[in-house]
C-alpha cells in the first residue's frame, strides 16, 4: 500500500507554525514512516509542484504572486489544512488592513516601488476552499499531531473551538480577569494553548482567535469597567487575529466611540 | 439499585456533643490527620484567592485574610479578625478533588492481528483530608454523591475518590456579598454529609465529630467538653452569618416558574452580557457535564479515553449526530437556568443551587444569577413575549 502523501507550504508567515512539525522530535520520525513529505522546503523536501493527500498551508496571502501560488496548492491537493493564525486569519499582517497600507509602504522601505505587496493581508480561505483550519499563533505539535492522525483514519478532525476559560478552569488557574483585574481575552478566544498566559499570571491575548460563540462587545465593556479606554480596548481585539469576523467587529464597536 | 446515602460514614448518628480545641488545635489536628496517612488539603492563598491545595502547617492557612466578593470581582483584604477562617470561599468548591477535571478512563491496544484490547485506568488518590469545606461546599458533595454514586451502575473514578476524603468542615462565620446559602437552606453551618465540624471563635474551635474516623482522630486532639457560652457563641455566629447575606433566591420550587417563562424576554438581555465562556459551570460545585474524547497515538495502534469537565454553554454539549441545538447565548443560558433550578428537581429531588455565589464572583462580566432569578420568576415575571 503507498503511503498517504503530504507537503507543507509557507506563504506569508513567520515559519513558527511549520516548527510544530519540527519540534515534534520522535513523532516527527514516525510521522515520516506513516506519510510520504514531499515538500517541505524547511524540513528538506523541496518538490512544491507535487500532487499531494494533505497539504498544510502556512501563512497569509499578501501578494499577487500568493494569490495565484495558492489555487495552484489547491489543485495539486486533496485535503488543504490551513495551519496557525496568517493561514487561518490573516495573521498579524492583517493589521494593514484596517491601516493605510501604502503609507506604511512608504514609510518603512526606501525604494517602495520594489515591493510588491497587495494592500490586505488574507486568509486562505478567502481565496480558495479549505478543507480544516488549525487556529494558533503558533499550533502546537498536539494539533498537528491530532489532525494527521484523524485523517490517516480517515475521519473528520474535531475543530476545537470552545473558550479559553473551559481549559483555563481545567488548568485549575485563578481567573487573572477576576482576581487580578487583567483584561484577558480569555472568554472569547478558543482553546488549544493549555492556556499559557493565564498559567503565568497574564491576560490572553487572543492569539487563538475568536472562540465559536465570542461576546467581544460585552467583554470590551468589562474593560472599560477595569479602567480601560475606548481605544485600548479596540486595540485588546486588533492583535494576531484582527482580520478574523468577531474581533473586528467588536474593534470597530470600541473603536467607533473614540477614546 | 438506589444506594443509601451516607455510605461512607457521614451518618448523624455517632454525633457526639459539642468539644472544644483551643486554636493551637488546629496544628495538631493537621499532625493527627498526617499520622494517620492522610494528604491534608487546606485554605491558602494562591494568585490572588483562597484555594484548597496540600498543606503541612497551619501557618500556611489564610490567617488574618478576608475576601470581598462582588459580580466579576474577587479580592483578598487583611482582616480585623485574627482567625484562620475568617473567609466565605474560594474559586472552587471540593469539585476537583472528586470530580477530575481531566482523567483518562481507559486505554485500548491494537495488537498486529487487529485485536483490541481495553485496560482501565483506576484512578489514584491517597487518603485525604480536606480541612475548611463550607457548608456550601459539603451540601454540593451530597449532591454529587446523588449525581455519581447513587445511581446504578456508580461511577468507580468518583466513588474511589470520594471513598478516600475525609471532610472537615468549617463553619462559615464571614459570608460574601455573593453568598446566599441561608436561602438555598445550605448553609452558613453544616448539618450532615462531613466527618468532623468546626466553627471558629475568638477562643478556638468548636468542634463536632460525625463519623468513627473523626472519633479516632479526636483522640490525639486537646479536646474539653464546650462551656454553655461557646454553644451560645456558635448559634449567635450563626445567625449573624445568616443577618449578613444580602442575596437570595426564592426558596420555593422553580421549576413551574421557569418552565412557564421559557420565552421571557429576559433571555435575549441576559444574552446580550453572557460571555457564554463556561465559568459559571466551572466553578459550579454542583455542575457535572464532561466529555469524552480519544486521544489516539500518531501510530495509530493505540488511544486513550478521556474524560474532562464540559459545560452546557459550549457549541459542543448541545451536538446532536449533524446538528446544534443550541446554537445561541440565550438558548444556552436557559438551559442552565432551567435545568439548575428547575428540571434538577425532577432529577434529584431539590434544586441543584447550595448559593455559593461562585457563578456570580467568577462571571467575567458579573452576571448575578439572583437577579436574572427575580426578573423570571419574580412577581408578575410572566408575561411571556414572542421568542426572538
Amino acid at each position: 500500500m503507498t503511503k498517504p502523501t503530504v507537503a507543507v507550504h509557507k506563504f506569508s508567515s513567520c515559519d513558527g507554525c511549520q516548527l510544530a512539525f519540527l519540534n515534534a522530535g520522535e513523532a516527527l520520525l514516525t510521522l515520516s514512516g506513516l506519510v510520504d513529505i514531499k515538500h517541505f522546503a524547511e524540513a528538506g523536501p523541496v518538490d512544491d509542484q507535487a500532487e499531494v493527500d494533505i497539504a498544510f498551508v502556512e501563512g497569509s496571502i499578501s501578494t499577487p504572486a500568493e494569490v495565484e501560488r495558492i489555487k495552484h496548492v489547491r489543485s495539486r491537493s486533496k485535503f488543504l489544512v490551513t495551519i496557525g493564525a496568517c493561514a487561518t486569519a490573516g495573521g498579524i499582517q492583517a493589521l494593514r488592513n484596517i491601516r493605510d497600507s501604502d503609507g506604511w509602504k512608504g514609510a518603512v522601505y526606501a525604494k517602495p516601488e520594489y515591493i510588491s505587496s497587495l494592500a490586505t493581508s488574507t486568509p486562505v480561505a478567502e481565496h480558495v476552499r479549505v478543507d480544516f483550519e488549525l487556529w494558533g499563533c503558533p499550533i502546537t505539535t498536539k494539533q498537528v499531531v491530532a489532525v494527521v492522525r484523524d485523517l490517516l483514519y480517515g475521519v473528520t478532525p474535531v475543530d476545537k473551538a470552545d473558550s479559553l476559560c473551559m481549559e483555563c478552569k481545567r488548568a485549575g488557574n485563578v481567573c487573572v480577569l477576576v482576581a487580578k483585574r487583567e483584561p484577558c481575552m480569555g472568554p472569547v478566544t478558543r482553546l488549544g494553548c493549555g492556556a499559557l498566559c493565564p498559567h503565568f499570571g497574564r491576560a490572553c491575548y487572543a492569539c487563538y482567535g475568536p472562540a465559536e460563540n465570542p461576546n467581544g462587545v460585552s467583554l470590551g465593556r468589562r474593560f472599560l469597567g477595569l479602567g480601560l479606554t475606548q481605544a485600548q480596548v479596540a486595540n485588546r481585539f486588533a492583535l494576531i487575529t484582527s482580520h478574523a469576523e468577531p474581533f473586528a467587529t467588536a474593534r470597530v464597536h470600541f473603536e467607533g466611540k473614540g477614546s | 439499585m438506589i444506594r443509601s446515602r451516607g455510605s461512607f460514614g457521614h451518618e448523624q448518628g455517632c454525633m457526639t456533643q459539642l468539644q472544644h480545641m483551643a486554636r493551637e488545635g488546629l496544628q495538631q489536628l493537621i499532625d493527627a490527620l498526617r499520622d494517620r496517612g492522610y494528604r491534608c488539603i487546606g485554605p491558602k492563598v494562591k494568585d490572588g484567592a483562597i484555594v484548597f491545595d496540600t498543606v503541612e502547617s497551619a501557618e500556611e492557612f489564610p490567617r488574618g485574610i478576608r475576601d470581598q466578593q462582588e459580580p466579576g470581582r474577587y479580592a483578598l483584604t487583611e482582616s480585623s479578625e485574627d482567625k484562620y477562617f475568617d473567609w466565605a470561599n474560594g474559586p472552587q468548591a471540593l469539585r476537583p478533588l472528586t470530580f477530575a477535571p481531566q482523567e483518562t478512563l481507559w486505554k485500548v491496544q491494537r495488537d498486529g492481528g487487529g485485536k483490541l484490547t481495553f485496560r482501565e485506568v483506576a484512578p489514584a488518590m491517597p487518603p485525604t483530608a480536606v480541612i475548611g469545606a463550607r457548608a456550601c461546599d459539603v451540601a454540593a458533595l451530597k449532591i454529587h454523591d446523588q449525581v455519581f454514586l447513587e445511581r446504578d451502575p456508580a461511577d468507580p473514578y468518583y466513588a474511589a475518590r470520594r471513598k478516600a476524603l475525609f471532610v472537615v468542615a468549617v463553619n462559615c462565620s464571614s459570608p460574601a456579598s455573593t453568598c446566599f446559602c441561608a436561602s438555598t437552606g445550605d448553609g452558613p453551618h453544616v448539618s450532615s454529609g462531613f466527618d468532623m465540624a468546626l466553627t471558629e471563635l475568638d477562643d478556638g474551635f468548636t468542634v463536632q465529630l460525625a463519623s468513627d474516623a473523626a472519633q479516632s482522630i479526636a483522640a490525639a486532639l486537646p479536646l474539653v467538653d464546650a462551656t454553655d457560652e461557646q454553644h451560645f457563641a456558635v448559634g449567635h455566629q450563626r445567625s449573624e452569618a445568616i443577618r449578613a447575606q444580602t442575596r437570595s433566591v426564592p426558596g420555593r420550587n422553580l421549576r413551574q416558574a421557569l418552565f412557564d417563562n421559557l420565552h421571557h424576554g429576559r433571555w435575549k438581555d441576559v444574552a446580550e452580557r453572557c460571555l457564554s465562556c463556561g465559568n459559571c459551570t466551572s466553578v459550579c460545585p454542583t455542575c457535572f457535564c464532561h466529555r469524552e474524547e480519544q486521544d489516539a497515538r500518531l501510530e495509530g495502534d493505540a488511544a486513550d479515553h478521556v474524560r474532562m469537565w464540559d459545560s452546557c454553554f459550549t457549541r459542543e454539549h448541545s451536538y446532536m449526530h449533524g446538528f446544534v441545538l443550541r446554537e445561541t447565548t440565550a438558548q444556552r443560558y436557559r438551559q442552565w437556568l432551567t435545568h439548575k433550578f428547575g428540571s434538577w428537581h425532577d432529577q434529584f429531588g431539590r434544586s441543584g443551587c447550595v448559593g455559593c455565589g461562585r457563578c456570580i464572583a467568577w462571571c467575567p462580566v458579573g452576571i448575578d444569577v439572583t437577579e436574572e432569578l427575580q426578573h423570571i420568576c419574580g412577581e408578575g415575571s410572566s408575561e411571556s413575549i414572542p421568542s426572538p
